[in-house]
């Protein structure tokens, strides 16, 4: 899948391969074109990447290439062993969780989960979780905290699920819970937007000691084409929406409502994977480090102090 | 924050026409105000339906009341000292749509007579000192933004300071899109300031009234000790019409009613408006 702002850098990078494939590169003339080429591309690159509209940065975060919670999980972890279910009801695969191993640290990993087959995609439920997903990431919570393992947590959903089934299990009551639950939990907490955070859905697992977003991510109350469509009465202001709500991560880290940005490898996370997990574990285990040496009490009075220092009005 | 049009309040469309109250139908007459049912349509005095709690003679519907309303039906002899009445919502985004929000604020501000969608006050409830804070639905459809998060994190700190139980009533279409990241904060900031709340080991009442969705819903609202509500109210986490628009089917009859989420286990009781007052002060006598 290509976006429209990729597609000119993709056909020029055809065009090199093309090139390479060709011409005799052995010829000293040949390689400086090549060079040059390839420094044209980078720069196009870095114009395009620098300039992405709150929009395009939408669409990154929603590209069906990017890599996804357990793309994570697995690349960076040395063993995992995913746990299922909330015990009440049901296990929700559209929150996958489980204990991994990083660099000899047990971590509970807690996150939504796409899919990128169609059927993959139904069985995960376009990352929108029930209730008993968020039932099963407090039930994990709990566990890690039992244990005094630290917690991660990656969001990517486009909202917690609108379904009946959802509302007679009582969603409201499950993200309510967890929001107030995290509060509670005695173990550093790292939350990370991988993708899109949408609204109570993303904040049901996102009250973190550290909230993070990758560099090409959002995070809001709504997403765009739903502010489009209340506001606007329209489904064609999702451009103008994305601008209103200020949703991505430099926005955010702006209004001091996240606490940091992990770049992503130039063209977005999807272009170099392994380059992403990479920088990803590096800055989780920077973070780690830094929370492991807060006590604990400390630990939990900064995270409730900093979530109600946030808001803007006037007095 | 979900579709007012479709939660039945139509706050857009009215606020341009500069009509605000529950109750578009009042005629002057000898006798007063008329007040018609905006349920069945039944046609009452004012003061009848004031003192039947405003609720429908006829059919018991429970009118969409506001914080002046609920804070005369439940503080003793309608004595009450209103928290932070001054602070008012400021422009974090610079947010315009088809309209900016500092104008959309002036405007609710002006028809509503309010400042924002929550007041908050204490007093006494039977003798019980309370603190309570209340959503006026009437202010941009009952909207959270920086403003309620703030006014209920400082009630709180007020029921714990001075050891009070804590009454939140809310009618909201949930977070208010205008303070995009901040009104998704504020559902984090007001359950942390309760969770502090239930370390005092002070009660928490939350009453859902007609209609409580979105991120008011999945906050605070569902995080009371006890959960009460209004008959019929509409209560849920979605909005209908995202339901029906994402599952493409009818809602069954009945769906996100009160007396739907008390049988699905969700709230502890239903309470008419009527016995609120009461309802309360037996339910507190026996916490504290
Ligand atoms: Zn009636």
């Amino acid at each position: 899948m290509l976006l429209d702002f990729e597609k000119p850098i993709v056909e020029l990078e055809e065009k090199l391969a093309q090139m390479k494939k060709t011409l005799d590169l052995s010829n000293p003339t040949n390689q400086k074109i090549i060079q040059s080429f390839e420094q044209n591309i980078l720069e196009l690159k870095k114009e395009t990447y620098q300039n992405l509209t709150r929009w395009q940065k939408v669409q990154l975060s929603r590209h069906a290439d990017r890599p996804y919670t357990l793309d994570y999980i697995q690349a960076i972890c040395t063993d995992f062993i995913e746990l299922h279910g909330d015990r009440c009801f049901a296990d929700d695969k559209a929150m996958v969780g489980g204990l991994g191993t990083v660099e000899g640290q047990t971590f509970m990993f807690i996150g939504q989960q796409k899919g990128r087959s169609t059927k993959q995609r139904q069985l995960r439920n376009f990352g929108m979780a029930n209730p008993e997903g968020y039932r099963k990431a407090l039930r994990l919570m709990k566990l890690a905290e039992k244990f005094n393992k630290p917690i991660v947590t990656l969001i990517d959903t486009p909202g917690a699920f609108p379904g009946i089934e959802a509302e007679e299990r009582g969603q409201a009551e499950a993200i309510a819970r967890n929001i107030q639950e995290m509060f509670r939990i005695k173990v550093p907490i790292i939350s990370i937007i991988i993708g899109e955070g949408a609204s109570g859905g993303a904040l049901g697992i996102a009250v973190g000691d550290r909230v993070l977003m990758l560099e090409n991510t959002w995070y809001s109350v709504i997403s765009p084409e739903s502010c489009s469509s209340i506001l606007w009465r329209s489904w064609d202001y999702k451009e103008q929406a994305a601008e209103a709500l200020k949703l991505t991560a430099q926005d955010m880290l702006g209004y001091k409502l996240i606490d940091g940005i992990i770049p992503e490898p130039l063209g977005g996370a999807h272009t170099n994977p392994q380059e992403m997990y990479l920088i990803f574990k590096k800055y989780l285990l920077e973070t780690y480090q830094e929370l492991a040496k807060i006590p604990t009490k400390k630990l939990l009075s900064q995270r409730i102090n900093k979530f109600c220092s946030m808001g803007v009005f006037i007095e | 924050m979900e579709d007012f049009e479709e939660l039945g309040m139509a706050w857009f469309r009215r606020q341009e026409k500069g009509i605000i109250t529950p109750t578009e139908q009042k005629k002057e007459t000898p006798d007063g105000l008329w007040h018609k049912c905006d349920s069945c349509k039944h046609i009452m005095l004012m003061r009848e339906h004031k003192q039947n709690a405003y609720t429908c003679l006829n059919c018991g519907y429970h009118a969409r009341i506001g914080s002046a309303e609920y804070f005369e039906l439940l503080f003793d002899d309608q004595q009450f000292t209103e928290l932070d009445p001054n602070i008012s919502s400021a422009n974090p985004l610079n947010f315009e749509d088809t309209k900016p929000y500092l104008k959309r604020i002036q405007q609710a501000q002006e028809t509503s007579k309010l400042k924002d969608a929550l007041r908050s006050a204490y007093g006494t409830l039977q003798g019980i000192p309370i603190t309570i804070a209340c959503m006026d639905f009437a202010f941009i459809g009952g909207s959270m933004g920086s403003v309620v998060g703030e006014k209920i994190a400082r009630a709180v700190d007020y029921s714990i300071k001075h050891k009070t139980p804590f009454l939140c009533i809310s009618r909201s279409g949930g977070a208010r899109m205008m303070e995009a990241g901040f009104s998704l904060m504020q559902m984090a900031k007001t359950a942390a300031k309760l969770a502090l709340l239930a370390d005092a080991k002070l009660p928490y009442i939350s009453l859902l009234t007609d209609p409580t969705t979105g991120g008011v819903s999945a906050s605070y609202g569902m995080l009371g000790d006890l959960n009460i509500a209004e008959p019929n109210a509409l209560i849920g986490f979605a909005g209908p019409r995202v339901i029906r628009e994402t599952i493409g089917k009818d809602l069954p009859k009945g769906f996100q009613t009160a007396e739907y989420l008390l049988e699905h286990g969700f709230l502890d009781f239903i309470v008419h408006r009527k016995e609120l007052k009461k309802t309360l002060a037996r339910v507190l006598k026996m916490l504290l």
